[in-house]
């Protein structure tokens, strides 16, 4: 049976390619190439990294309506996990790297400044779909399932409004994000769900 | 206190210098010297030796006169071990300059198309003996004196660096100002063509940038027009070729790439200000007790660091000047003023 093989390789290959700009920003911090205060570069790119799994995560049901090709909905699950350990690291660089591990301070910090509320929510509702998205868990929350994991697109409402009060002047990089984020949204809308399949057809002929 | 201003009167370091070291020191600069007066302006030798692992500069030839001719370590902290001055690198590769975009790197990768000689400046305003100068006499009347300030940024983090520059308070003495004029305003350049932050158009920011300070704030002795560090003239990516440095104020004070001074009656609206007022006030003075809303104000890590080390260090009353400055907000509400 090659099949299998075949989908085990993908599944490695997307396994590796998320892997890799941890590995890269890693090795830039080995080598000094990551300026002079590297926890604030980690911080930044993995938050920034994490944003874009979420997206690529929520652009696979579209994906696979629009190409019908399995290979999309297969890593599905598998890059909403690399999400939550974009976001997971994203925190802990924050807390390690940035607070030196001073728990009293994220304490108060998570109290004052509403970016690092909302982020933090966003944190908690991805741990909670991760916990969630084991075989077991399908199974036992059955039709609840489905709709549990829509909170996704609310997470990723929140992210957006975590960076954006980052933001200090210029609004480009968010934008571009937002922009992303609202055309895999779209793709939700019932209308334009109906259409992608058909889409695909049309286009083929 | 952690900062000294040496008064005339002063013992200076020659005066405790063995005379054996000055000798040898006088040895080395005559051998120096063997090679030519034009030595110096050829750039290959800088008037400091201290920053010979510093990459030479493009400065024209009348900013290497003025900076051979710096009265070097004319201030420096009191505890150097304490305040270690930042690695060339950190201090020119680690920016804010949101005209050259918003990443701290962009201004290093992006400033090199900001072309700053010739360069002039206008002084106008509130003032009896304005008009434009071009940089290099505006500089000439005064003696470049070496700075080595800390630099705090309102994101809390830190540097310590070796500025070269004029003090303020001769530029806006010889400007002659009126008795109207109670605040100074600077300008930074608009030129969407050579500043590509200043292209985008989902900045913020109103452009060009603007800073200001009061009077008495101009003309306190710390306050630096700065044209350069490290023993040599300021990379663009600082605020090339002429900058502010107002050491106990956050850094967003400290406008780069100067163009206009003026001298005015009313309270000048800096950019930051303009943006989110409830963020950044007019005086940005450093102060531990008042938080930013984003960032607690308290500590500061100090550059450079390392991944397991933030090397965090509590932030001090307008940051370790409060003996030159404080009595400049005697009275004040420092939470109302910020």
């Amino acid at each position: 049976m090659a099949a299998p093989r075949v989908w085990l390789l993908w599944r490695i290959g997307v396994f590796l390619a998320a892997l890799a700009p941890l590995v890269f920003w890693g090795c830039q911090v080995a080598s000094n190439a990551a300026g002079p205060e590297p926890g604030n570069y980690l911080l930044l790119n993995i938050g920034i990294g994490g944003l874009c799994m979420l997206l690529l995560t929520l652009s696979l049901t579209p994906l696979t309506k629009f190409t019908r090709w399995k290979g999309f909905a297969l890593i599905r699950r598998q890059l909403g996990l690399w999400t939550l350990a974009y976001a997971t690291l994203h925190m802990l660089s924050y807390a390690l790297f940035i607070l030196g591990l001073n728990w009293a301070l994220l304490g108060s910090e998570l109290i004052k400044r509403p970016y690092i509320i909302v982020g933090m929510i966003a944190l908690i509702g991805l741990a909670v779909l991760g916990a969630t998205s084991n075989r077991w868990s399908i199974r036992r929350l059955g039709k609840r399932w489905k709709p549990l994991h829509k909170f996704s697109y609310v997470i990723l409402g929140l992210v957006l409004l975590h960076f954006f009060w980052v933001v200090r002047a210029d609004m480009q990089e968010w934008a571009m994000y937002a922009a992303i984020a609202a055309l895999v949204m779209a793709t939700r809308l019932p209308p334009v769900a109906r259409t992608l399949p058909k889409l695909r057809y049309r286009l083929s002929r | 206190m952690l900062i000294k201003i040496a008064k005339p009167s002063d013992l200076h370091e020659s005066d405790v210098t063995p005379e054996s070291i000055y000798l040898s020191r006088r040895r080395f600069m005559g051998g120096m010297a063997g090679l030519g007066a034009g030595l110096a302006l050829s750039g290959h030798v800088r008037a400091n030796e201290d920053y010979s692992d510093v990459p030479e500069g493009d400065a024209p030839v009348w900013l290497r006169e003025k900076i051979s001719n710096t009265q070097w370590r004319a201030i420096t902290p009191n505890d150097p071990d304490k305040d270690k001055i930042a690695p060339f690198d950190d201090a020119s590769g680690y920016n804010n300059f949101f005209e050259f975009g918003t990443d701290k790197r962009d201004p290093a990768r992006h400033a090199g198309s900001l072309e700053t000689q010739p360069w002039s400046v206008v002084v106008d305003g509130e003032v009896n003996n304005g008009g434009r100068f071009a940089l290099e006499d505006f500089a000439k009347p005064s003696q470049f004196e070496e700075r080595i300030y800390r630099l705090r940024c309102v994101e809390a983090w830190s540097m310590v660096i070796p500025w070269l520059g004029i003090p303020l308070a001769e530029v806006i003495r010889r400007a002659d100002p009126t008795s109207k004029a109670k605040y100074v305003r600077f300008e930074t350049l608009v030129d969407p063509e050579q500043m590509r932050g200043q292209r985008s158009s989902f900045s913020i920011i109103d452009w060009p940038y603007v800073e200001g300070l009061r009077l008495d704030e101009a003309m306190n002795p710390l306050t630096l027009l700065a044209m350069g560090m490290y023993g040599r003239e300021l990379p663009n990516q600082n605020g090339a070729p002429l900058r502010l440095v107002v050491p106990w104020k956050y850094g967003f004070k400290s406008i780069k790439s100067i163009v206009r001074i003026s001298l005015v009656e009313e309270q000048p609206v800096n950019s930051w200000q303009q943006i989110a007022a409830d963020e950044y006030g007019f005086y940005a003075n450093v102060n531990p007790e008042v938080d930013h809303p984003r960032w607690s104000q308290a500590t500061e890590r100090r550059l450079p660091n390392s991944l397991f080390n933030s090397n965090t260090i509590d932030t001090q009353m307008f940051n370790g000047y409060a003996d030159e400055v404080a009595e400049l907000y005697a009275g004040m509400d420092l939470r109302k003023y910020y």
